[in-house]
């Protein structure tokens, strides 16, 4: 099985653009952090792709990728915690009422 | 004469004093502070002239200048800086004499006369001010120092005419008066710093050599100070402060606007008298003739106005042109040749403080007991008020002139001088000297003689005409006529003083002697004046009267306006110099220079009014131009590449 390395790369591409977009056309809280994972993933995936295919007698592409996974999932953890504040606050979590943060 | 600083410390420690902590105190108490230190002060001055006198001539026949303290107070450079400190010269001393007692008469008259007002302990913090900077003025060890207490009084005269500041017309004349002298002080500051460019000292009595190369630009440099002076004194056309500055309590006017500050510009004038003989003649006859003129001015204005309180002002004004005049006249330091005017202009300042300060307090206890300052409101007032109208007829007829009373002897001094200079002088100031008799005893018979204004509204009153009772005329309490009294004795014996053993132009003895012509003809005038007056003035609607004024209608009327001065003065402050000068240096300042500015704020303004938009506070547009910027970079780098 030889899948070449473009293939993969278009796929994190992918996975990646379609996390910016999300993350560009969602007003709801949660969707954006889940657009921001699909973006994360898509760069996990770029860090393995490139160790197998470029590196392969090293780890460290895996192990920055098993890094990125780890910090995405503590991320997540602080991002729901300050979502759930939001909505204490100010009962919503749709991003066009979170502006006060400008003054 | 270590102790001459208590001289300047007590009446500012006094100032202070009554200043931060007035307020707190009762009237009473506050009166009573500032009147014994002025009562100290005047008793360290007279034991201080008596050190001075009596310490005796020195090897040239002349009281030494004594400086008990003198320091550098701001150093300019090597060799220019301003000094303070203490100089008693036999003018400063006698200065000394002149203010303290004075402003003793009136700290005593004021607890009578302003019993009882709003803002009695501010009143006596100001007066104790005022008395500190005169008193500087007087002692400046140079000119530097005597310009800072110079503007000391300015600023205390200011304080003192807008007394009651909630009277218009009084902060009118306080911003008049401040504004109109400070104006001439400019011209003043002007001519020290000349004076001090090329002296390279502030100091009285310069180097020759120094004065030598100055050449003409030292009597530019006098000039210029006589215009400060002249502005302080009152002389044409800077005069029209002093007649407005009687809206302040009549004690003050007494003090400041007839005694002592006033008399600063003859003062500054003999301060400088070696320098103005020895080099810029020229400019003392300047004075000589701006003082002829104000004297005569005055004098004609004053014939005519009919406050009581703007004749003595008018006749102050007159007062000090006749010192000036003496001034002015003198062509050589010798008193026996040239220099006798130094001598009665000194004189005549002592005598006039004396008997002019006696008649404005007089004035005050009329205007305490008729509540008011027009001449029609009095009339016959010498039964009412004997111990008023005996000091005041002593007072008139010191100034006009009669022997054996002080005024006498200074003015015939006075007219000697003149008479050295030009017979043409000497008649003209003969002249207004019987003018100055002639309005004084119109305004002693108007008030004291003629019908009684009392009694007119009391037959009204018990007529039925009028509904209102009119108070009856009192004298004053024993606090306002025991200064009276003290100053009429001194008016009284003043002019017996030798006074030419302690003042003299070149500090030599100089005895006084009557010039019997002189004398003969200034008393024959005077009762000239004196017999005009009474034949007018001594029953209300004389036929006299009636004649005289339907024959000088037009010149009562412009010298009841005092000949439109003021008129003048508004015309070319308000018409000439707002219009064309003030108006286009606004307009720069409006358009120009505060027009680059604001076009410097605006366009940040604008600016940042474009760009504020960017933070609008949503986070997916921060994001989308964070993209825009990585693509950017991205796109660079790879065209780099």
């Amino acid at each position: 099985m030889n899948i070449p390395a473009e293939y993969m790369l278009i796929l994190s591409a992918m996975l990646f653009f379609i996390g910016v977009f999300g993350f560009f056309t969602r007003r709801n809280l949660v969707s954006l952090l889940i657009s921001t994972e699909l973006m994360l993933n898509a760069v996990d995936i770029n860090f393995a792709v490139f160790n197998a295919y470029c590196q392969p007698q090293h780890l460290e592409g895996y192990i920055f990728s098993l890094f990125g996974i780890g910090v995405a999932a503590a991320e997540t953890a602080v991002a729901i915690a300050i979502i759930i504040n939001v909505y204490r606050n100010i009962h919503s979590i749709h991003i066009k009422k979170l502006k006060n943060l400008k003054h | 004469m270590e102790y001459t600083i208590l001289i300047l410390a007590l009446p500012l420690l006094s100032f202070l004093l009554l200043g931060l902590l007035g307020k707190r105190m009762p009237h009473m108490l506050a009166g009573t502070i500032g009147t014994l230190s002025l009562a100290a002060v005047t008793a360290l001055s007279y034991i201080t002239a008596a050190g001075y006198f009596l310490s005796g001539r020195n090897a040239e026949g002349v009281f030494a200048d004594i400086m008990p303290y003198n320091f550098t107070w701001l150093p300019f450079d090597g060799m220019l800086g301003i000094d303070m400190g203490i100089l008693l010269s036999p003018i400063s001393v006698m200065m000394l004499i002149v203010i303290s007692t004075v402003s003793l008469m009136v700290h005593i008259y004021s607890l009578g006369y302003m019993k009882g007002e709003r803002g009695f302990q501010r009143y006596y913090a100001f007066l104790s001010l005022f008395t500190f900077s005169m008193l500087g003025l007087v002692v400046a060890t140079n000119i530097f120092q005597m310009y800072v207490f110079w503007e000391l009084v300015g600023v205390s005269s200011y304080l003192l005419i807008g007394f009651y500041y909630t009277k218009p017309a009084a902060i009118a004349a306080s911003k008049k008066a401040f504004i109109v002298t400070r104006f001439a002080d400019l011209f003043f500051l002007i001519g020290i710093l000349i004076y001090g460019y090329y002296m390279e000292t502030f100091s009285f009595n310069p180097p020759a050599t120094e004065l030598m190369t100055a050449g003409a630009v030292l009597p530019v440099a006098l000039l210029l100070m006589f215009i400060g002076g002249a502005g302080k004194s009152a002389m044409f056309p800077l005069h029209i402060w002093l007649p407005d500055a009687m809206e302040g309590p009549t004690p003050v006017s007494a003090l400041i606007h007839a005694a002592t500050m006033v008399v600063a510009g003859v003062f500054l004038v003999a301060r400088l008298f070696p320098i103005f003989i020895g080099y810029a003649p020229e400019v003392l006859h300047i004075i000589a003739y701006v003082g002829a003129f104000t004297a005569l001015y005055a004098a004609i204005v004053a014939c005519a106005q009919s406050d009581i309180k703007r004749v003595l002002a008018f006749s102050t004004i007159s007062q000090i042109a006749f010192m000036m005049v003496a001034l002015g006249v003198c062509t050589g330091s010798d008193p026996h040749e040239g220099g006798l005017g130094y001598m009665a202009s000194m004189f005549h300042l002592f005598t006039h403080a004396m008997f002019k300060g006696l008649l404005f307090l007089g004035a005050g206890a009329i205007i305490h007991a008729v509540h008011s300052n027009e001449k029609d409101h009095m009339g016959g007032l010498r039964k009412y008020m004997p111990v008023t109208h005996i000091t005041f007829l002593i007072a008139c007829l010191a100034i006009a002139g009669i022997p054996p009373f002080s005024g006498f002897f200074s003015k015939d001094e006075i007219l000697v001088a003149c008479y050295r200079y030009s017979d043409l002088m000497g008649m003209f100031m003969s002249a207004v000297a019987a003018l100055t008799a002639f309005y004084m005893f119109r305004l002693y018979y108007v008030i004291f003689w003629g019908k009684s204004h009392y009694e007119e509204q009391l037959a009204l009153y018990n007529g039925g005409e009028s509904s209102h009772k009119p108070h009856k005329p009192h004298e004053a309490p024993f606090t306002m006529t025991l200064p009276l009294v003290i100053l009429a004795i001194i008016t009284c014996v003043a002019g017996f003083i030798p006074f030419g053993e302690f003042v003299s132009s070149n500090g030599q003895e100089y005895t006084i002697h009557l010039d019997k012509t002189v004398a003969t003809t200034s008393v024959i005038l005077a009762l000239a004046g004196i017999a005009v007056a009474t034949v007018m003035y001594i029953r209300s609607g004389s036929r006299m009267r009636r004649i005289v004024n339907w024959a000088l209608h037009g010149p009562i009327v412009a010298a009841y306006h005092r000949f439109y001065m003021d008129e003048v003065w508004l015309f070319v402050t308000k018409k000439i110099i707002f219009n064309c000068i003030s108006r286009p240096i606004a307009w720069f300042d409006r358009k120009v220079v505060d027009g680059s500015l604001d076009l410097l704020a605006k366009a940040t303004q604008n600016t940042a009014a474009l760009i504020r938009p960017w933070q609008s506070g949503n986070i997916q547009t921060y994001c989308i131009w964070f993209l825009c910027g990585a693509l950017v970079i991205i796109l660079a780098l790879l065209y780099m590449a």
